[in-house]
């Protein structure tokens, strides 16, 4: 049964901030939009420049910026004014440290006020900010320091010592390792971020950096070979600034809670830079996930906007049910969801349970910022992504077997999701990956690697990946980087990762494994694998299961066929297999 | 039950889900979450494991009181209908 398409009402549109779509669609140009920002005199654009130092200067000094909520409950506050003292601090250590334009400073940290002071005052400094997920493990942030080449760490002693400690030496570029929770002394090769922070002055003046200058690296992964660092230089801010008023309706003053962590590139994006440059106060709980706390932290900060994922929303629909108290959050405005699609069930739960609905959008990596939307006026599809945001000329397009592109006009025709490169926040490359770079456009579009449909109403449904990237609790997986991992174990003949549905996260990340002859299957050995990828990759990539399998299917040229894994895992049809050479056993 | 029998449930259905965790240089006090690198989905998948193991239901509001070893132990005790030993 199809769901009942949501109604907006006139009052609904009158107050959103995209209220009119054609209108907005036929008048945008981000020229204008860029307008909007404080810039340099002479052309330069900085992000940190527009998120804090703008806001100060516009009289919002003494507004809070950050209100941090630490595991103990304890709160942390801080102003536009305080904030920008902080990340002046950080850039002032940095320039101590002989660190600055174009240097790449990485972060390994928890959401701890001191990763938004690191990610600010490295942008202040020009350096390029590159945000990596705590719960990585060694193996992931050893390859993403590495491809980025990255020259300073900021951590805590406990990530340091888990994570980096044993290899660190192995990483040449590496010159300086700062610990955020070390009182004074800190371990050999490190340095105690706080007391450099005290001696530090409060004033910096924030690098001129040039709009096409390198200002963020987050890294996401391919089927095939390394994870891919995408660049985004310090022009994405528009395009950061524009969607969070237009995709998220954030105004100034809004108190604005997005749950993603800024390991990913939401939580950088729309957890970090949007909601500064668009004045708003911005909620930071540092504990994990927990129906409870959630359902507090809303009604006691009296969050108006709340950016989360499908993830969550289903996990709360979960404890909901067991539990259906009102959630009590009058001053909850709108709800919006990122990371895989949002099902329709969970669109219409937010009706019942908040008196509202979720507004799924839809972005990538690559893209830097919300590309199409459920926007606060428009009537929602349940189970749509939306509707292209004014700047974003979006298509469905089919590639013949030449390499030729062609645009699916009729309604409901599948096809790649492409859109026309020229929006501020494209990513400008993958890092020392020309030719994976280059392989991403055709025919004067941007291939984003979704399969999607687009409805006779224009709005957009997602289908499917074209390739055989994971996508679980929102995050990307490259089978590849798993793989390898489980290659190391010496029982390991050959592993093949495959992502299978799950009703919470979305997918789950499962692990087939072909042991090398004589070797038995037991499970103390399905144990010891998952116990080492697990201490390898990490909670957050590591396989939630292993499986045995005497040989795994191949194709000729011995590549291992995920996708028919799959489709005999879910019992789909396994469709073409006259590539097939070695038969799964 | 007593709490060393739950204690040994818990500590087997964490030996499933991370068999790298080696449990007894876990603080009980702490959250196992950080201590054992438990996503949310593993924390997910324990809380489910144990509920049927011991037969208790954890609803999700209280996942929070079976965060630590020791918050564990008590909370399913007290469900248990057991007071625990003095």
């Amino acid at each position: 049964m199809p769901w009942a398409t949501l109604r907006k009402t006139p009052s609904d549109r009158a107050s959103a901030n995209l209220g009119d779509y054609e209108t907005a669609i036929a008048s945008f140009s981000w020229d204008q939009a860029r307008g909007e920002l404080a810039g340099f005199p002479d052309g330069g654009l900085n992000i940190a420049h527009e998120a804090l130092d703008r806001q100060v200067q516009a009289g919002r000094g003494a507004q809070l910026a950050l209100r941090w909520i630490g595991r103990d409950d304890a709160v942390r506050d801080f102003t536009y004014a305080q904030l920008t003292a902080q990340a002046n601090r950080f850039a002032n250590v940095l320039g101590s440290l002989g660190i600055g334009k174009g240097d790449r400073v990485y972060a390994l940290l928890g959401r701890t006020p001191e990763l938004y002071v690191a990610a600010l005052g490295t942008l202040k400094a020009g350096a390029v900010f590159t945000p990596l997920f705590s719960a990585f493990g060694p193996e992931p942030i050893r390859a993403r320091m590495e491809i980025g080449e990255a020259n300073v760490l900021v951590t805590s002693q406990a990530l340091y010592h888990r994570k980096v400690e044993a290899w660190r030496a192995e990483l040449g570029s590496l010159r300086q390792v700062l610990l955020t929770d070390c009182a004074a002394e800190a371990p050999a090769g490190t340095i105690a971020l706080a007391p450099a922070m005290a001696r530090a002055a409060e004033a910096f003046e924030t690098v001129r950096t040039g709009p096409e200058d390198m200002a963020l690296l987050h890294f996401t992964s391919g089927t095939t070979g390394k994870p891919k660092g995408a660049v985004h230089v310090h022009e994405a801010v528009v395009a950061h600034h524009i969607t969070g008023r237009t995709a998220l309706d954030l105004r100034p003053g809004d108190i604005y809670w997005c749950t993603a962590d800024p390991g990913w590139v939401t939580g950088t994006s729309y957890g970090i830079i949007s909601p500064l440059t668009n004045g708003v106060t911005l909620v930071v709980d540092e504990a994990e996930f927990d129906a409870e706390r959630w359902r507090t932290i809303l009604r006691e900060q009296k969050v108006t906007v709340w950016y989360t994922a499908p993830t969550a929303i289903r996990m709360l629909m979960r404890a909901w049910a067991q539990d259906p108290r009102p959630f009590g959050v009058p001053d909850l405005r709108f709800m919006a969801s990122v990371g895989e699609p949002l099902n329709p069930e969970a669109v219409v739960w937010g009706l019942q349970a908040f008196g509202r609905p979720f507004h799924d959008n839809w972005w990538q990596t690559e893209t830097g910022g919300i590309m199409i939307a459920n926007f606060a006026a428009m009537d929602i599809k349940p189970g749509s992504m939306g509707r292209p945001l004014p700047g974003v000329s979006a298509g469905i397009v089919e590639r013949s077997p030449e390499g030729d592109i062609r645009e699916l006009e009729t309604p409901m025709a599948l096809g790649e999701l492409a859109l026309r490169p020229g929006w501020p926040s494209i990513m400008r490359g993958y890092l020392h990956e020309e030719a994976r770079f280059r392989k991403c456009f055709a025919g004067g579009w941007y291939l984003t690697g979704d399969l999607a449909m687009r409805d006779s109403d224009g709005y957009y449904w997602f289908v499917g990946r074209a390739d055989d990237v994971i996508k679980s609790a929102g995050h990307l997986i490259g089978p590849f980087e798993v793989e390898s991992v489980l290659m190391e174990h010496p029982a390991v003949a050959e592993a093949a990762v495959i992502g299978l549905p799950d009703p919470v996260s979305g997918e789950v990340v499962k692990a087939y494994v072909a042991l090398k002859a004589g070797l038995d299957a037991s499970e103390a050995l399905r144990r010891e694998l998952l116990g080492h990828a697990r201490k390898r990759l990490g909670a957050a990539v590591a396989p939630k299961d292993v499986a045995f399998r005497l040989n795994l299917p191949k194709t000729r040229s011995g590549k291992i066929m995920r996708r028919l894994l799959k489709a005999r895992e879910l019992g789909l049809p396994e469709g073409d297999l006259s590539t097939l050479e070695s038969e799964e056993r | 039950m007593s709490d060393t029998e739950i204690l040994a449930v818990i500590r087997d259905e964490l030996a499933r889900l991370a068999p790298e965790v080696e449990f007894d240089s876990l603080d009980p006090a702490l959250d196992l979450r950080e201590q054992a690198d438990l996503d949310s989905m593993d924390f997910l998948n324990l809380v489910t494991a144990l509920h049927h193991r011991l037969g208790v239901d954890i609803p999700d509001a209280d996942a929070a009181k079976v965060a630590t070893i020791n918050g564990a132990v008590a909370y399913l005790t007290g469900r248990r209908g057991m007071t625990p030993p003095a």
